[in-house]
């Protein structure tokens, strides 16, 4: 994945007065022949997981749903036999463990994590309804909708942190667009209340900027306060003022609309092309954002900025001002990401019912290497996680959904580590930097 | 921070010995007082000042906000109870403020005080629980030492993963404390763990000889103040002599100061991060020992609330100085106790408490901002402890 990027100022600039560039070679060393083993015993440790831990007492047939009860052409439902099918999903992890372990997946490393992952989830949803039925398009359509806000708010990172400014304030942005978003919608109207949360979050984003890049604070410093700040403010808020007026957290709901055509494909129909309107305009960003920083100047301008940018300043790039807009435009995207908490589902706030999916956005950016198409199918992944999980809670099952819910964190460890191939932040990310 | 070091040494480039001179002297001088005591001062101000705005903007008068600051005031010291309640609750943040100070002070940023404190308080519940008919001299240092392990252990995973791999500090450590509180979630479900005859995630009650035992209870049972209190104040004083007066303590700031500087000095930067990581997750998980084992009796979901990153709030205004510290940790837990008095009498809610918090570290950590405001003279640097993600 990283090897689409077009670097500017590659590795092989003059290093003398860059600090913070350091010099990789492109053989494998011990170190990395040693994490690339690692990983494979990861991978093998998810397999020996399925056999030791799913498999014993798993029979019958896992019935899967396949068309939801109001379309027109109703497929036959999948009918799976649990046992074998988690042998052969096992025999596939064992398969890629061996061959990472053995030979290394090395630049596709991270895409063999993601598949070995997405192949566990699907062993413990086949597990989980062996000898029931269950509804896979609902759940595929809700996995969606799920990933929505996680892969905007990994655009949001991705967006400020190619231009070299950490932001581990997602969250918060998520939360002030979540709540704006409801009261705004709930006085105006829906369409409203989304422009009022993505303004809101231009202004945190506009916080970060000046502290970040005019005054030089240390930048996780304010991701942090960013998240303190919106999770009191907004629960102060609802305290003194939607708990007295109930009318203003009671927002319209944002309903799901069918693409004609696309929307009658089955299976993929629902799943893709009957969704809200923020569902879209998260394909539209993923789209647009990829098209703008690898295929304009802006782009350019904004990626050597965040790798390099005393040689972009050398080169008559505004630093500041293509920090500022990058930071600003990532806000906003944080901020209308929030709006889907409460006008994309249930149309009202609770306290904090963001609940950490800021952070696995955060974690989405980095599985996909600060690449939007990337971490759009780490936010997928993710979702499916999450929306899975959802199923377990309901259906109490011995081994429970806190170990999925967990999983996206330790992927992300894994993946920071190093153990996969070559996941490199930009290289000024987090530098403030000064003119000279 | 008291490490600023000038542009020229920041580089990775070996500096020529007069100026390795330099950085050593830098590091054994005192900051300026004034700029040490005043900023902190200023900062605490504006916050209150803003929280008087917000309390406004919802619709109070400026009387009413007058009214909510004296019960908060009244709620912090205005009584035994109330001084009570402010050590009570200033206990842990002693301890998680000194473990984001000394992971600052060694140039790493400890955001993973939430799950060190998770992890430390389950390890501490579970000595306390499990054993029984132990004297306490012996069960409450035993579920102390749990606590301080479980931290520990918890610390050293990014401590190992920062040394060996490289991986940010950062990331690593806001991951595990989902992983944490997610585990908490799981392990209260589980039959080891939960009350017989509970189906909500809660631990059994700790023994009472693992308690730690009330400070004034002799005077009215209802002061929770407790002995944790005086393990935090040891704590400090551990950590101010670690820092100041050791070997290892030098070996910390010079790392923090200049990692490249120290490797050419001969310290072992890795060993070093490792430490340094293992002793503040057993800061941390030490103060979750001291919430299960002296307030709360038992565990419950995410009983962590906040303090650790809370201790980020506490070691800035501290200026990562042990002893600031201390104080820091004071002033929040007044604000802490006080914020629930605001609450009850002035019907303004706790949750501004945790605004103007966020409010002081912001003009804490950007400095400039209240010399702007208040047009000092006094040169200011903003506070620069993580080194970016982008190695």
């Amino acid at each position: 994945m990283s090897d689409t990027r077009v670097t500017p100022a590659g590795p092989d600039m003059p290093e003398e007065s860059y600090a913070y560039s350091e010099k990789r070679t492109r053989e494998l060393t011990k170190g990395q022949v040693r994490r690339a083993r690692i990983l494979g015993v990861v991978m093998l440790v998810l397999a020996a997981a399925v056999v030791l831990l799913l498999i014993p007492g798993t029979t019958g047939v896992a019935t899967f749903d396949l068309s939801l009860s109001d379309e027109q052409v109703q497929l036959a439902p999948l009918a799976i036999p649990s046992t074998g099918a988690l042998y052969i999903l096992a025999m596939v992890l064992a398969f890629l463990g061996a061959t990472q372990f053995f030979r290394g997946f090395q630049g596709k490393a991270t895409i063999i994590l993601g598949i070995s992952f997405g192949v566990f989830v699907i062993a413990v949803m086949i597990w989980a309804t062996a000898g029931e039925q269950f509804n896979l398009t609902s759940m595929l359509v809700s996995t969606v909708a799920r990933s929505t806000p996680i892969a905007l708010g990994a655009l949001s990172g991705i967006l400020c942190e190619r231009a070299g400014v950490v932001n581990i304030g997602i969250e918060g942005m998520l939360l002030g667009g979540a709540f704006t978003g409801v009261v705004f919608g709930s006085l105006i109207g829906g369409w409203v209340g989304l422009l009022a949360a993505t303004i809101v979050g231009g202004i945190l984003a506009l916080l970060l900027a000046v502290l970040a890049i005019n005054f030089r604070v240390d930048q996780i410093i304010i991701g942090v306060v960013i998240n303190l700040l919106i999770l009191s403010l907004t629960s102060f808020l609802t305290a003194q003022l939607l708990v007295e007026k109930p009318e203003w957290n009671d927002a319209p709901i944002f309903p799901a609309i069918k693409i004609p055509i696309l929307g009658d494909i089955p299976i993929l129909g629902p799943v893709l092309f009957d969704q809200t309107i923020m569902v879209y305009a998260m394909y539209v960003l993923i789209g647009l954002t990829t098209w703008f920083l690898f295929r304009t100047r802006w782009g350019l301008r904004t990626r050597a900025v965040g790798e390099n940018p005393r040689a972009a300043d050398s080169l008559g790039v505004s630093v500041y001002k293509t920090r500022y807009l990058a930071v600003i435009y990532g806000g906003m995207v944080g901020g209308f990401a929030g709006a889907w908490f409460t006008l994309g589902t249930v149309g009202r706030f609770d306290e904090g019912m963001t609940g950490g999916r800021g952070f696995i956005g955060l974690a989405a950016m980095i599985f996909g290497a600060w690449n939007p198409i990337g971490a759009f199918a780490a936010a997928l992944i993710f979702g499916f996680s999450d929306s899975l999980q959802q199923k377990l809670a309901i259906i109490e099952t011995p081994i429970p959904g806190e170990f999925l819910a967990m999983a996206p964190y330790l992927v992300t460890i894994i993946v920071v580590a190093g153990l996969v191939g070559r996941v490199r932040p930009p290289a000024a990310d987090g530098q403030p930097y000064e003119k000279q | 921070m008291s490490t600023q070091t000038p542009d020229s040494l920041k580089s990775p480039d070996l500096p020529p010995p007069s100026k390795g001179r330099l950085f050593f002297t830098q590091l054994t001088t005192a900051t300026d007082w004034r700029t040490a005591l005043l900023i902190p001062f200023l900062a605490v101000v504006m916050a209150l000042v803003i929280g008087v705005l917000i309390i406004m903007a919802t619709g109070s008068s400026f009387s009413e906000a007058m009214n909510a600051y004296l019960a908060l005031l009244k709620g912090s010291v205005g009584s035994l109870r109330a001084i009570s309640e402010t050590l009570t609750a200033a206990t842990p943040l002693i301890l998680t403020g000194l473990s984001v100070a000394l992971a600052f002070r060694a140039g790493l940023f400890n955001i993973g005080g939430e799950g060190q404190l998770l992890i430390g308080g389950m390890f501490a519940v579970f000595v306390g629980f499990s054993i029984t008919g132990l004297p306490w001299f012996i069960h409450l240092p035993l579920a102390l030492l749990a606590g301080i392990v479980g931290g520990a252990i918890w610390g050293f995973i990014p401590g190992f993963l920062k040394a060996k791999t490289g991986a940010h500090e950062v990331i690593v450590t806001i991951m595990l404390n989902y992983i944490a509180l997610r585990l908490v979630d799981f392990f209260l479900k589980t039959e080891i763990f939960q009350r017989e005859g509970r189906n909500d995630p809660v631990s059994k009650n700790v023994e009472a000889s693992s308690n730690l035992p009330g400070l004034l209870t002799a005077i009215d049972p209802a002061l929770r103040v407790h002995a944790g209190l005086i393990v935090a104040l040891l704590a400090a004083v551990f950590i101010h002599w670690l820092l100041f007066r050791t070997t290892t303590g030098f070996e910390f700031r010079a790392v923090g100061a200049n990692p490249a500087a120290a490797k050419y000095a001969g310290m072992s930067v890795g060993r070093t991060y490792i430490l340094v990581m293992v002793i503040a997750g057993a800061l941390a998980g030490l103060a979750g020992t001291g919430q299960v084992l002296g307030v709360l009796d038992r565990a419950t979901p995410g009983f962590s609330a906040g303090l650790g990153f809370d201790g980020i709030a506490v070691a800035l205004l501290g200026r990562s100085n042990p002893i600031g510290v201390v104080f820091a940790a004071l002033l929040f837990g007044g604000l802490s106790a006080g914020g629930q008095q605001m609450q009850a009498s002035a019907n303004v809610g706790i949750d501004l408490i945790g605004v103007i918090q966020a409010l002081i570290i912001i003009f804490v950590a950007a400095p400039a901002l209240i010399a702007a405001i208040f047009r000092l003279k006094t040169p200011v640097a903003s506070t620069q402890i993580s080194k970016g993600w982008g190695s």
